[in-house]
């Protein structure tokens, strides 16, 4: 109960905030809206106000204050618009109109889960063969780390027209990008993992005469499972923000990418934040089924929790 | 008193369990090398209870690793069974017990117990009659389905030691297995493994810093001494087989201890 209260505590002070930032940020475009209506504003002039400072323009023109919630194209939508939007774009639309943002979301959402199942296979891959081989260790890892330092918003549009050339189109450009940034942090905490029994539970598996495989599947494996869990977290979110960056470059015509894209074309910025919105509450959805198939796996495993 | 030897107590024709000859084991190498073992010269007869007591760093464990091929010496020669320790490895001559009781926590009880059974390859069936027996040696039986969090120290480390005696192995090596124990429970296993090891009749190797554990477990007494690590004496213990916690209050219990006691104090005044 009380941890039900500090979170709707912590939201209720983003939303005054947000409802508040929306007064200086969309104040001078209710204010030139009110002029061209021929309303008296203060100064009179656009450029003027260009210039000025927008909590000045707001204390000059107090009549306008409780205009800039309910703007047509705000620059900063208020909680309200964008939940109506989200509403209006999600149940109340056809999951197969091309407005749907449930259409939207699982285009997204089949890139992601296809790159999150390639980037997870390729990372305790590779994870594997960094814990069995020293070569690998010193030659893999290295690469890992520097393909996460180049910005995948320069390296998307690169993979995405190679593979146009050879003919590949679709989903799977988008997916590859989603596992671009997916393996990474699963071949972190896999190699951790794995490496994670101490001498003496290495010793014991010695003692039985254990072979590599199943030192392998007996005790390394299990011991790096929590590790696991911890690493697909954070690589479903990396999949998604892949999957929609991978939509970006191509000009897509679906998904939340493509959303995003068409509202930042033609200054929706509500349906901008709407997307933002399915894109943040759909990452919150796929790592809390992650947490909960950890919590049964773990549960079995007999971890206490 | 029976005097100090390096000579076999029992001179008949039987194999030897383990026999050291000038056993050497020296980490590193150059100046910074350390010798941990010098010079071990010691054999271990079938159905003995030996004690491997000495300050830390007097190669006790180091000894014991080696007799599990778990360390490879650097010089002398080492036999178990007659083998390698290597081979012996192979032949399952040992189970090992280390000081944590080490069970997986994702594996129940049992199944901690079924882990060398399945490396080893037994049949299913086989592997639930052996967890079953060892289960009722160690007194955890109805304990099998629990995991080790749900499980005292002292029945973690029962159960660790059910899991070194599942696949028969006639030797048990032991590194102070009891050592992070509380008084109590140590008294209580080491009780229940003098019992154990007169039902199965297994030689017993064990690293030990407490010389009441010593003198009350074993039927011969390796004194280590430090830098480098090395036998100071060996004490055959006259104490009968039988022994009830309260032979700790006898004379001659005494007497040995002390000797002990003396041993390690001059073994300590060589460096």
């Amino acid at each position: 109960m009380k941890t039900v209260f500090s979170v709707l505590t912590v939201v209720a002070g983003i939303v005054v905030i947000w409802y508040l930032a929306c007064v200086p940020m969309n104040i001078k475009g209710v204010l030139d809206q009110a002029q061209r209506a021929g309303e008296k504003v203060v100064p009179d002039t656009a450029n003027a106000r260009r210039d000025a400072a927008a909590l000045g323009l707001v204390a000059k023109n107090t009549f306008a204050i409780n205009r800039v919630w309910s703007v047509d194209r705000p620059r900063l939508p208020a909680p309200h618009q964008v939940v109506t939007e989200l509403w209006q774009t999600t149940v109340m639309k056809k999951v197969t109109s091309k407005r749907s943002l449930i259409y939207h979301a699982h285009v997204t959402l089949s890139a992601t889960l296809l790159g999150f199942a390639l980037g997870t296979g390729l990372g305790i891959l590779l994870s594997v063969g960094i814990v069995h081989s020293r070569v690998m260790d010193m030659s893999v890892m290295p690469w890992a780390i520097v393909s996460q330092t180049i910005p995948i918003i320069a390296l998307a549009p690169m993979i995405i027209v190679v593979l146009y050339s050879i003919g590949v189109q679709g989903l799977l450009p988008k997916a590859i990008i989603a596992a671009y940034l997916s393996f990474f942090p699963v071949v972190v905490g896999m190699v951790k993992g794995l490496r994670s029994p101490d001498q003496m539970q290495l010793d014991l598996m010695r003692t039985y005469g254990a072979s590599g495989g199943q030192l392998f599947w007996k005790l390394r494996l299990p011991s790096s499972m929590p590790y696991l869990f911890a690493s697909l977290k954070i690589g479903i979110a990396a999949s998604l923000v892949g999957a929609i960056v991978g939509e970006l470059p191509t000009g897509a015509v679906a998904g939340l990418g493509a959303r995003l894209l068409a509202g930042s074309y033609y200054g929706q910025t509500v349906q901008i934040w709407s997307a933002l919105f399915a894109a943040a509450i759909l990452a919150g959805l796929l790592v809390a089924l992650l947490g909960l198939v950890e919590r049964t796996l773990l549960g079995r495993m007999g971890v206490k929790s | 008193m029976k005097t100090t030897s390096q000579v076999d107590s029992v001179p008949n024709a039987a194999q030897p369990v383990i026999e050291a000859r000038a056993l050497n084991l020296v980490f590193g190498s150059g100046a910074t090398s350390v010798q941990a073992l010098k010079d071990i010269n010691l054999t271990i007869d079938k159905g003995d209870f030996v004690s491997f007591i000495g300050p830390s760093g007097c190669g006790k464990t180091t000894f014991l690793r080696c007799i599990a091929a778990l360390e490879t010496p650097t010089g002398g020669s080492l036999t178990v069974n007659g083998m390698t320790p290597e081979e012996a490895r192979k032949q399952r001559a040992y189970g090992y017990v280390f000081q944590a009781a080490g069970l997986y926590p994702w594996r129940t009880i049992s199944k901690n117990i079924k882990l060398p059974l399945e490396i080893m390859g037994y049949s299913k069936a086989e592997q639930d009659r052996r967890v079953a027996e060892v289960l009722e040696l160690v007194e955890l039986s109805g304990f099998g389905g629990k995991f080790p969090w749900q499980l005292s120290g002292g029945m973690q480390q029962r159960a660790s030691i059910a899991r070194a005696l599942a696949f028969d192995a006639d030797l048990l090596l032991m590194d102070e297995p009891f050592g992070a124990l509380d008084e109590i429970v140590r008294d209580h296993l080491n009780e229940q493994l003098l019992k154990l090891w007169a039902r199965t009749n297994k030689t017993i190797g064990f690293v030990t810093h407490s010389i009441p554990e010593a003198v009350y477990l074993s039927t011969k007494i390796v004194v280590m001494s430090p830098r480098p690590g090395r036998i100071h004496e060996i004490i055959d213990s006259p104490l009968p087989k039988e022994r009830p916690l309260d032979i700790r209050d006898s004379a001659e219990f005494i007497e040995i201890a002390h000797r002990v006691r003396e041993g390690l104090r001059a073994g300590h005044g060589h460096d």
